[in-house]
């Protein structure tokens, strides 16, 4: 384990009954970086985090957090935790339920302080039980930092949450990182990995099927788009080299290529009167799907 | 500009300060605390187990029998440790029971594992909660004494409380039991099939034939209740130290098989 390294899968496979979950997995989560998980549900995302929180054991392979195996109490006292699926109990009030956890660190913010920086301090007092999904997701993002960790693994931070609540999450993040801290961070908003993602690394069925930078992910993918406006017919533009897809509408034709050079100086050449000529490169979500794509078929 | 810079500051990491003892006991402590907050916030819970056995003890020791009673003391310290009794089963059966099952279902205590509480903090908490809910009940059983026309010097009085303050430890073993293996919907059903049967069958509200015997030894109501007579200098049946162990192991014996299912289980 690399002094960078906080915590890492190394050749982990997990079984459940003749499900592979998780099938010879490397994974690192280096110090300092927002590094987000992707995959399609049932890709491995939520046992890769169990594992590196030592909720299961690996059938083969090794996990550890902090050099340490993540079953023992002391590393997870770097850790911050938003999990999903958990409920916490309805009578307690949300400042009560941040005191509960602070008592678990050794350095921890004041409950007000968990509160403030994510932007629940109108909430402190109410039951967590009458709070709304989003409210409830605001109250357990406070609970995850209010350890201050080192490191903060989050499963589906802003799922419920409005534009202005996200906003909040997102930006404390970004202070988050900024303060030295690590993220780990699940999503199904693939927006939300090419917003905060220093690194981001996409699971199928079990593996890892590429990580790098959102850059570097996108590059994976040499489709471009490009949009323009034309007297040219869509049949005979799909017959061209190096065209992979051409649909027409009101904005114009939208044409996907893997050498977008060779097509657009072909496109100038045929229609002279061609206008509103856009290139762009694939996205995240379209590096994602193809990505994932491959790899299930 | 203060606000902006306190905020800049709470989102540093923490330094390499270690847990102190001191802050882990305090862990214990505050984890204790909320968990009884939030029962006692739980009418559902809070209401039938802290008034239901002082308020059936008034009605039967009392109002429906209570000039019966009046003339024979043995019958007001049976009626009176029976009813203590039966106040003692309920928040470690149910409290543990229902809880614990709800809090697995609910990913509680999955999020609790992952979070750095330290060991067994949950489930401490969850006994010390049974242990302050049977003083409470204590307290209401020692307040209506008087009018069950118990004699009982206050000595004698808080040694049978103290004794059943401890004697949740099993109810809360077994309790913890039913969380470990039924779902939220079932635990409620499965601890009322112990709980029950255990009220009228280990002899503690009302004698059993001698031929029920034998049944009334297997449940360890009627083991703390012999103790809490032999507490208190009246005849008891069998020898204190068995019913203490009877106990003990019932203790670790749900307590170990709970564990164990947790570890595997979560």
């Amino acid at each position: 384990m690399s002094q960078s390294s906080l915590a890492e899968l190394s050749g982990v496979t997990k079984r459940y009954g003749n499900v592979v979950a998780l099938d010879g997995l490397d994974l690192e989560v280096r110090r300092g970086e927002l590094f987000a998980v992707l995959g399609p549900n049932g890709a491995g995302k939520t046992t890769a985090i169990s594992l590196l929180l030592g909720l299961q054991r690996p059938d083969r392979g090794s996990a550890r957090l902090f050099g340490q195996s993540p079953h023992l109490v002391e590393p997870r006292r770097h850790v911050g935790v938003m999990m999903q699926e958990a409920t916490l109990a309805a009578e307690l009030r949300v400042r009560e339920h941040v005191a509960l956890v602070a008592s678990y660190y050794p350095d921890p913010l004041t409950p007000d302080e968990a509160l403030a920086l994510t932007g629940t301090a109108a909430l402190g007092n109410r039951p967590y039980g009458k709070l709304s999904t989003g409210q409830k997701r605001q109250a357990q993002f406070a609970l995850a930092l209010v350890g201050r960790p080192r490191l903060l693994f989050l499963d589906e931070p802003t799922v419920g949450l409005d534009v202005q609540a996200r906003e909040i999450v997102w930006a404390a993040l970004r202070r988050l990182v900024d303060g030295g801290c690590s993220i780990v961070l699940t999503t199904h908003y693939l927006e939300e990995a090419e917003a905060l993602a220093d690194r981001v690394a996409v699971l199928a069925r079990g593996r890892l099927i590429a990580s790098g930078t959102v850059s570097e992910m996108r590059a994976l993918v040499v489709r471009k788009r490009i949009t323009c406006r034309t007297a040219l017919r869509v049949d005979d533009v799909s017959a061209w080299p190096d065209v992979q897809t051409v649909t027409r509408d009101q904005h114009g034709m939208h044409i996907t290529a893997s050498n977008t050079e060779n097509v657009v100086r072909r496109l100038l050449a045929a229609d002279e009167d061609l206008q509103d000529l856009e290139v762009e490169r694939a996205g995240l979500a379209e590096a994602f799907t193809e990505l994932t794509q491959e790899a299930t078929q | 500009m203060s606000a902006v810079l306190t905020q800049m500051e709470s989102t540093q990491v923490a330094s390499e300060t270690p847990m102190t003892p001191r802050r882990v006991w305090r862990a214990y402590a505050v984890e204790a605390k909320y968990e009884s907050l939030r029962m006692l916030r739980t009418p559902g819970f809070a209401g039938p187990f802290l008034a239901l056995p002082v308020a059936l003890y008034l009605l039967f020791g009392v109002l429906l029998f209570g000039t019966e009673i009046a003339k024979d003391p043995a019958a007001a310290m049976f009626t009176f440790l029976g009813f203590s009794v039966l106040g003692v089963m309920g928040p470690g059966i149910f409290g543990f029971g229902v809880s614990v099952a709800v809090e697995r279902d609910q990913g509680l205590l999955k999020l609790k594992r992952a979070l750095p509480m330290p060991t067994g903090a949950s489930l401490i908490a969850k006994m010390l909660m049974a242990m302050l809910f049977v003083a409470i009940v204590m307290a209401t059983m020692a307040a209506a004494a008087p009018l069950g026309h118990l004699r009982m010097s206050a000595g004698r009085l808080a040694g049978v409380s103290l004794l059943n303050i401890l004697g949740a430890l099993p109810f809360g073993a077994m309790g913890c039991f039913i969380g470990t293996v039924a779902s939220g919907k079932a635990a409620p059903a499965l601890a009322n099939l112990m709980y029950l049967p255990m009220i009228y069958l280990s002899g503690i509200l009302f004698p059993l034939p001698k031929s029920m015997h034998w049944i009334a030894e297997l449940s360890p109501a009627y083991h703390l209740d012999q103790l809490a007579f032999a507490c208190l200098g009246a005849g008891s049946e069998g020898a204190p130290a068995v019913h203490a162990l009877v106990l003990a192991a019932v203790t670790l014996g749900f307590g170990a098989l709970a564990v164990r299912r947790l570890a595997r289980v979560g």
